[in-house]
């Protein structure tokens, strides 16, 4: 047993080096995020949707100005809760707060909470159909397709609204997101409004059960993935993970046009939606009308919020989240945003708004 | 094992060697080894339990799009015990018959080679697993849907095919390549263990290879088969990334395992849903994680129970 010396150390370093891993490992618990640490550096986070738009303005922010900006692609539900702990200075959210949310924040900040749309991106409605590169839809066909009441691709209500293009009799299948999404959201949101009544289910950020037949696959990627290797699939996903790919588009109804997806078309919508109602003055929760039949418009479209508190007990952070906000909201921020992450710069109008709103932003109590 | 006692190791117990402090030192550490096992599945448990505890009784919005806790487990669970199932149809037969290749039929070097491979098999990330087969392997199974619908449809698993392959049938598929390299190595070990004279007494007896492998090298190897079998099921049933990349979901339940799209398994749920879950959600995915946590100790329980007993019966 030449071996047992060696034995004799290996047995209790690897004991020993397994109780090791297993106290810093619950040790690791504690050292996330910690609160607004002063020295000029700023901690936010939330949905994944801004990630690329948030590079962005933090990139451009930082190089002018100075400061750190963390922002944490955690997800529009965390960066929320986060936010409510007072973990994060700022969040971004792909919903806006719900009222009992507002409530939380509001006891919080010790204010009524800002909260600001800073992220517009037109979705698009993407299919694999060999020779057809565009399709004319409108919201009620939309919605009975996803439904599973239409099931081929030569339906005389497809038909009726292409009659120049050259569809066969292939079978539709839909691909709609698994995960949970504000993507999902934003697309039941359109049809449930401008479905004629074709969707029976709300707005939802996970898919409707109700919902036989289609194939849910796991993020954009997965979506546009899954579109590409399938022969007849059709899905929605943002507008920007479309536009490198073969696949063909579809121009949706607004009042008696087709309007493919564009950034102006849906920056256009946001500025004719109505506010939420029911909400403060530091709030600018916009309840999006997809219904709208102004020319040019495209109504389907995603909003994310960028949310804060008025105030801030540290000038340092006060004055950063003002800073940042104020870029992130201006027609400058907004054309970077655009430039990197094909997003809709906001309208000029809410745009002054949200700027006046974070201009409120002080270091206090 | 006690049937391989070594005779080496029985004198070295008889004499009592002046170390004694170590040789209790030793007892020491390993006896910690195994508490430490022990220890660190009941923290599992006691987090699960404690996180998951309130996803249990939320409020019905927290279920969406179901309304109960047990209406939105029953399709996961569904689904997780059918993948598993199919992984372990597939990779059972076939793991035995390449470790008895290995063990009883290839040349010696071929045998190291091969088992040399089928072990990096399993230092493939499972993230790559997914990648490959939901992009490249389902769309090759595909065809094999629509035979298996045609042939052998009026068995309500095989309904309406898959138009791009994504199935739960492509993820068992998936799931049996990658439980099929542990299952191999394990069984291969306890053939190889077969001790040389009972093979040789049964082949002088007049019995042909396949006769000797039934009748010495089966029932000896049968409960290292019955653990590698385990552990494929184990890493089957909790198998997150391959199952999430592969499988095309809806919330739909359904038996049919080669439709459209199937119901993630539970622990391909969790994965998919935990970034933009609210914190309520989070206790709800816990939970579910609680859940299979209990069903693979019962499907484990049950497994060792069947086996355990066809061994008694043998053994009568």
């Amino acid at each position: 047993m030449n071996s047992s010396s060696l034995r004799r150390v290996a047995f209790p370093a690897v004991a020993v080096l397994t109780a090791g891993l297993m106290l810093s490992a619950c040790g690791d618990k504690n050292s996330g995020g910690s609160g607004d640490s002063g020295g000029g550096t700023l901690n936010g986070g939330g949905s994944t949707a801004q990630a690329v738009a948030e590079q962005t303005w933090r990139a451009d922010y930082q190089k002018a100005n100075g400061g750190t900006i963390n922002y944490e692609e955690v997800g529009s539900g965390t960066g929320v809760e986060n936010f409510i702990s007072k973990a994060y200075s700022f969040a971004g959210s792909d919903a806006f707060l719900t009222p009992d949310q507002v409530n939380q924040a509001k006891a919080a900040c010790g204010g009524d909470p800002i909260e600001v749309p800073a992220y517009v991106s037109p979705l698009a409605v993407a299919f694999n159909l060999s020779g057809v590169k565009s399709l004319n839809l409108d919201g009620e066909t939309i919605a009975k397709i996803f439904n599973g009441s239409i099931t081929k691709w030569n339906d005389p209500a497809i038909v009726a609204q292409n009659p120049s293009a050259k569809l066969p009799s292939t079978a539709i299948s839909t691909v709609h997101r698994s995960d949970d999404s504000g993507t999902t959201f934003n697309f039941t949101d359109y049809l449930s409004q401008a479905g004629n009544g074709a969707w029976s289910d709300a707005a939802s950020v996970t898919w409707p059960a109700s919902i036989k037949g289609g194939q849910g696959l796991d993020g954009t990627s997965g979506v546009v993935g899954g579109l590409n290797d399938t022969d007849g699939a059709i899905g929605y996903a943002d507008d920007s993970a479309i536009q490198s790919t073969s696949l063909g588009v579809v121009s949706v109804k607004v009042g008696s046009d087709y309007n493919p997806p564009t950034p102006d078309g849906a920056a256009k919508v946001l500025a004719l939606s109505p506010l939420e109602t029911g909400r403060t003055a530091n709030d600018m929760a916009i309840k999006v009308d997809r219904t709208s039949t102004e020319k040019g418009t495209y109504p389907l479209l995603l909003v994310s919020y960028v949310m804060a508190c008025p105030t801030y007990s540290d000038s340092s952070v006060a004055d950063l989240v003002k800073g940042y906000l104020t870029y992130v909201v201006s027609s400058q921020g907004q054309q970077a945003a655009a430039a990197a992450a094909h997003s809709a710069p906001l309208d000029p109008k809410l745009s002054d708004k949200a700027t006046a709103i974070i201009s409120k932003i002080s270091s206090g109590s | 094992m006690t049937a391989t006692e070594s005779p080496e190791r029985t004198a070295t117990t008889g004499s009592p060697r002046p170390s004694r402090r170590g040789d209790r030192a030793f007892e020491g550490v390993v006896r910690t080894s195994a508490l430490t096992i022990l220890v660190a599945l009941l923290a599992v448990f006691v987090f699960l339990a404690i996180e998951g505890w309130v996803g249990l009784t939320s409020d019905a919005a927290t279920y969406a799009p179901f309304t109960s806790f047990a209406s939105y487990i029953g399709p996961l669970i569904v689904s997780t015990l059918l993948a598993s199932a199919i992984a372990l149809v597939v990779a059972v037969p076939f793991s035995i018959a390449v470790a008895l290749f290995i063990s009883h039929y290839a040349p010696r070097r071929l045998a190291s080679a091969l088992g040399y491979v089928i072990d990096l098999l399993a230092a493939v990330p499972s993230v790559v697993f997914g990648l490959w087969g939901g992009r490249y392997l389902a769309g090759y199974l595909q065809p094999a849907h629509v035979w298996l619908h045609d042939h052998v449809g009026f068995i309500p698993i095989f309904g309406d095919p898959s138009p791009n392959g994504r199935s739960l049938f492509t993820a068992g598929i998936v799931l049996s390549i990658m439980i099929m390299p542990i299952m191999t190595a394990i069984s291969r070990e306890v053939f190889l263990q077969t001790p040389r004279l009972h093979e040789e007494a049964a082949l002088a007896l007049g019995a042909t290879r396949w006769e000797m492998i039934r009748y010495a090298v089966f029932p000896y190897a049968r409960s290292g088969m019955v653990s590698g079998v385990m552990l494929g099921l184990g890493r089957a049933l909790g198998e997150t990334m391959a199952v999430a990349m592969v499988l095309a979901t809806t919330p739909t339940t359904t038996l049919n395992v080669i439709g459209t799209a199937s119901p993630p398994t539970i622990a391909a749920n969790i994965a998919l849903n935990y970034k933009e879950a609210t914190p309520e959600r989070q206790s709800l995915l816990i939970a579910t994680g609680l859940v299979l946590f209990v069903v693979t100790f019962v499907v484990n329980f049950a497994a060792r129970w069947v086996a355990g007993r066809s061994e008694r019966r043998l053994n009568r």
